[in-house]
């Protein structure tokens, strides 16, 4: 690679306006710019082609093609590698564009850690059949069979020397045109150049020097600044507004309104922040929030759409009944925000004919169906790109922004501001208060154990939202203009990881799922998986402590999964676990200290395990994590750093979570709207972090961008009871908590 | 009140209009100066992804009216270093792959700029106090903190 930085053509951004091609590539800014990406119009992008996530150029560059996006987890450059190596390419020629609903095929929303696994997979069997269609092609040229053809930098050459044909000169002016061959053979992992090893990103230089283009960063000629006026509370109607209040304010164009969904207009951005500040209105009383403190009650006691079994094995009930000894635990898990550095935004602008939507959506293709349905639109009249923005963990403002610019755009289609660019800029408070949250958790274990301690039984009840096709998230910029939701993204399976991962004879998961739950539920990194996988992992604790056995053998003799026992042992050994002895540091009285242990298999893929070490301090409550080790099998690795990077940002981010982080509220809105009142972990506070990674090049790749984040709660929390000899059972372990807990109070 | 303000920003001096002289700076850097380090996160002063520097401080430009700032040297992420010419913290950050999405990254270097010029060879734990009230969401803390380490050592040596 050339080590220069990938960048947004952004001179032809501004100047081409809704023609855009975004294209991130290893190339730098002036060559990309002098040579501007082919494919202008609209590719046709069917799943089963390979010219859909291909483009080989007579340049020798290849274009690759996803409707994945990069969240800031590295997948750019993964996928690059991956295609790279497939086609025998330097990484150099290949350049990456993601997430353009006029060119990129639609491999669904960026979310459950499926962009190498899927994503990834299929573009690297698509790379595979042109490679042999190619080699074919060649041999014929070259007169030389296939099998003693070999590849060099997009050269095909004789193994035995002599004349090469590369594959621009193969394919002449005649673009690729292939069904992907699930059957192509790929290439042996022995003889991958670039998987496996760390590539740098290419959007880091630009990101650290302030020349990489986010969403936020995105200036079209004419754009005008919006802000929104949210409601004072959740369901408050608007009954009027006072335009004149904002009179006064220079540069502000004007005040929109339709229904409940209120956006102030200027051609300064301080000027619409003024305005949205400003704006008097008066609105309906709404108090339909439940009461935050009894909160847990409210979702046990319902309204449920259905209740239903995730996972049932054996007769659990009847086992329970005879089991030797009984045990059972409530846990619950805090409604928590994804907190995003950036408040969400988006840029829309209609030209009387087509929507086009910039959005740092991780779903271009079902915001685009959004945005079509809202306004009544084909699916082809509505283009939606990708740009960076500020990490998100999954839906939370992005889809609503892009719908308020592409609503207001729309609306002002006849005005003397017809077809100027819309920029939606949420603010903190609008961020922090109406992003969909991850919903509040609540889970009921009981378990039986037979004579010598092995569980015989295990009961878990889970109190969650509805999820998949019952009840998609709705869409506020419908919901204020009182637009019928026609919302198709949805939380998803969030009942994930509902059944042990263990041996166990007789086991029943039962679902509650909540008609109603309270704000909008959305899904956050590990969503349900990690609520799940934190009640199962600490009452496994418990089990083994009630059983006097240690907890990592406990474990051990519950599992007859060999990669996922390996990755148990891996972080064990790593962290100097020994049996039966509690992690260093004497156990003075002001300060407590502990290690804990949790085990889990993310859905039937990646294998994670953790040990993690806690202080606790007596006096305030205030826990400290100080290590966590992780132990992580996601079969391939293709880019080891990236893979470290991600587990590191679970860690620091997850024990945040589990520490710190509960959404507030009154009985009308969220009342923690800023960093002061929803506070995140600081670098003070920041964990050692070390990997055990178990590389398996011979196998397919899994997941990694949120599998660690499932054993971070309960390692943290079985350190917390090793340190304390309390077991705390609700999610944040706030210092308030633990003082209560150590009072015995818990 | 439309006002004439006179900033000079990574060297260069020049006079731009605000309507408000509450204006804070950072919308004045990103929509005039068309400098798109600097990033709007709270606008609150909490969590410093606006981060630049006046007279060598770091300042949250979020909650810093232009006018405050005419007649000092105002320096942003850009003014650092370019991407061929990247400033030694710039590039121990790429370095150690010190990015996840990036939001953050303008307000870890440039505190960390202020800093290093005072504290040259920082320990870790300096580092950790230094940055406490920069938030970053991702949790790329662990690489941040070794860049910061590592642009110390290299500034050292330089």
């Amino acid at each position: 690679m050339d080590g220069t930085p990938g960048t947004l053509p952004r001179r032809g951004l501004l100047a081409a306006g809704a023609a855009l091609v975004v294209a991130f590539s290893l190339r730098n800014e002036a060559e990309a710019q002098e040579k501007p990406v082919p494919t202008s119009g609209p590719r046709p992008v069917p799943l089963g082609r390979a010219e859909s996530f291909l483009a080989f150029h007579r340049d020798g560059r290849v274009e690759v093609f996803t409707g994945k996006v990069d969240l800031g987890t590295g997948i750019r450059i993964a996928i690059m590698q991956m295609v790279a190596d497939e086609l025998d390419l330097p990484l150099s020629r290949v350049s990456l564009i993601e997430g353009d609903t006029d060119l990129t095929p639609d491999q669904g929303p960026t979310w459950g850690s499926l962009s190498i696994q899927v994503a990834g997979a299929a573009i690297r069997q698509a790379a595979a059949t042109a490679r042999h269609h190619l080699l074919a092609r060649a041999s014929a040229h070259l007169g030389v069979p296939a099998a003693n053809l070999i590849v060099l930098d997009g050269n095909v050459h004789p193994r035995v020397g002599g004349a090469s044909v590369s594959f621009a000169e193969l394919l002449g002016d005649a673009p690729l045109a292939l069904a992907v061959d699930r059957e192509a053979p790929r290439k042996r992992a022995a003889d991958y150049q670039v998987v496996g090893k760390s590539i740098p990103r290419p959007d880091v230089p630009g990101k650290v020097t302030g020349t990489h283009t986010y969403m936020q960063d995105l200036r079209l000629p004419g754009m005008i600044h919006a802000r929104i006026v949210f409601p004072p509370a959740v369901g408050a109607r608007l009954v009027s507004l006072d335009e004149g209040s904002v009179r006064g304010i220079p540069g502000v164009l004007r005040v929109l309104r339709r229904e409940s969904f209120i956006a102030i207009l200027a051609e300064d951005e301080w000027a619409a922040i003024r305005g949205h500040d400003t704006l008097r209105a008066e609105w309906t009383r709404w108090e339909g929030l439940p009461e935050q403190a009894k909160l847990y009650e409210t979702l046990r006691a319902g309204p449920f759409a259905k209740t239903d079994t995730a996972g049932a094995k054996g007769d659990a009930a009847a086992a329970l009944g005879t089991s030797a000894r009984r045990f059972e635990a409530t846990y619950d898990f805090a409604m928590q925000s994804h907190a995003s550095m950036g408040p969400s935004c988006a840029v829309a602008q209609w030209d009387g004919r087509r929507m086009t939507v910039w959005s740092a959506t991780q779903a271009t293709h079902w915001t685009r169906l959004e945005v079509a349905r809202m306004l009544g639109l084909e699916q082809p009249q509505v283009r939606v790109l990708y740009l960076d923005g500020a990490g998100c963990y999954g839906r939370n403002g992005h889809e609503d922004a892009a719908a308020q610019a592409a609503l207001i755009a729309h609306i002002l289609a006849g005005t003397e501001l017809a077809g100027r660019p819309i920029r939606v800029q949420w603010m903190r408070a609008d961020e922090h208060g109406w992003d969909p949250k991850g919903p509040p958790t609540l889970i009921a274990l009981k378990a039986g154990l037979d004579a010598s301690g092995n569980i015989a039984a295990w009961s878990s009840e889970y109190w969650i939202p509805q999820t998949t096709e019952l009840a998609p998230i709705e869409n506020l910029a419908l919901s204020f203009a009182g637009i019928a939701q026609k919302t198709v993204i949805n939380p998803g399976n969030i009942h994930n990881n509902a059944v042990p991962g263990y041996e166990i004879p007789n086991h029943l998961a039962t679902l509650h799922r909540l008609t109603e739950p309270p704000l909008r539920a959305s899904w956050i990194r590990s969503p349900g998986r990690m609520q799940n996988a934190y009640a199962i992992e600490a009452f496994m604790d418990e089990l083994a402590h009630a059983a006097g056995a240690d907890p990592v053998a406990y474990r051990l003799r519950h599992l007859k999964d060999e990669r996922g026992a390996a990755v148990l042992r891996a972080a064990a050994e790593k962290a100097g676990w020994r049996e039966g002895q509690a992690a260093q540091g004497p156990k003075d009285d002001a300060i407590l200290r502990g290690r804990g242990v949790a085990y889990a298999r993310y859905e039937a893929r990646t294998y994670i395990a953790c040990v993690a070490e806690v202080e606790v301090e007596r006096a305030s409550g205030k826990i400290r994590v100080t290590r966590c080790v992780v132990g992580h099998d996601c079969g391939q690795v293709i880019n080891p750093d990236g893979l470290a990077n991600q587990i590191e940002g679970q860690v620091v981010q997850t024990v945040s979570r589990t520490l710190i982080e509960e959404v507030t509220f009154d009985r009308s809105r969220v009342t923690s709207l800023d960093w002061a009142s929803y506070p995140i972990l600081t670098f003070p506070d920041v964990p050692k972090v070390e990997i055990a990674s178990i590389e398996r090049q011979d196998e397919p790749p899994w997941g990694a961008g949120e599998m660690a984040a499932v054993v971070i709660p309960p390692a943290v929390s079985n350190a917390v009871f090793d340190a304390t000899g309390v077991r705390m059972r609700s999610i944040p372990y706030t210092p308030e908590k633990v003082r209560a807990a150590l009072a015995g109070r818990a | 009140m439309a006002t004439d303000v006179a900033l000079t920003v990574n060297g260069s001096a020049r006079t731009v209009r605000v309507e408000d002289p509450q204006t804070p700076l950072l919308y004045v850097l990103r929509n005039q100066f068309a400098l798109n380090g600097p990033k709007y996160g709270c606008g609150l002063g909490q969590c410093g992804a606006c981060t630049v520097l006046v007279d060598g401080e770091a300042r949250r430009s979020c909650s810093l009216p232009a006018a405050q700032a005419a007649g000092r040297a105002i320096t942003t992420l850009e003014g650092l270093g370019t991407p061929e010419n990247p400033h030694p913290i710039q590039k121990a950050f790429i370095s150690e792959q010190a990015v996840q999405c990036g939001y953050c990254i303008n307000g870890m270097i440039m505190q960390s700029a202020a800093f290093l010029a005072k504290n040259k060879a920082p320990s870790e734990a300096e580092i950790r106090e230094a940055l406490k009230d920069n938030l970053c969401r991702c949790g790329t803390h662990v690489r941040i903190l070794a860049a910061v380490q590592r642009a110390a050592s290299d500034m050292g040596r330089g």
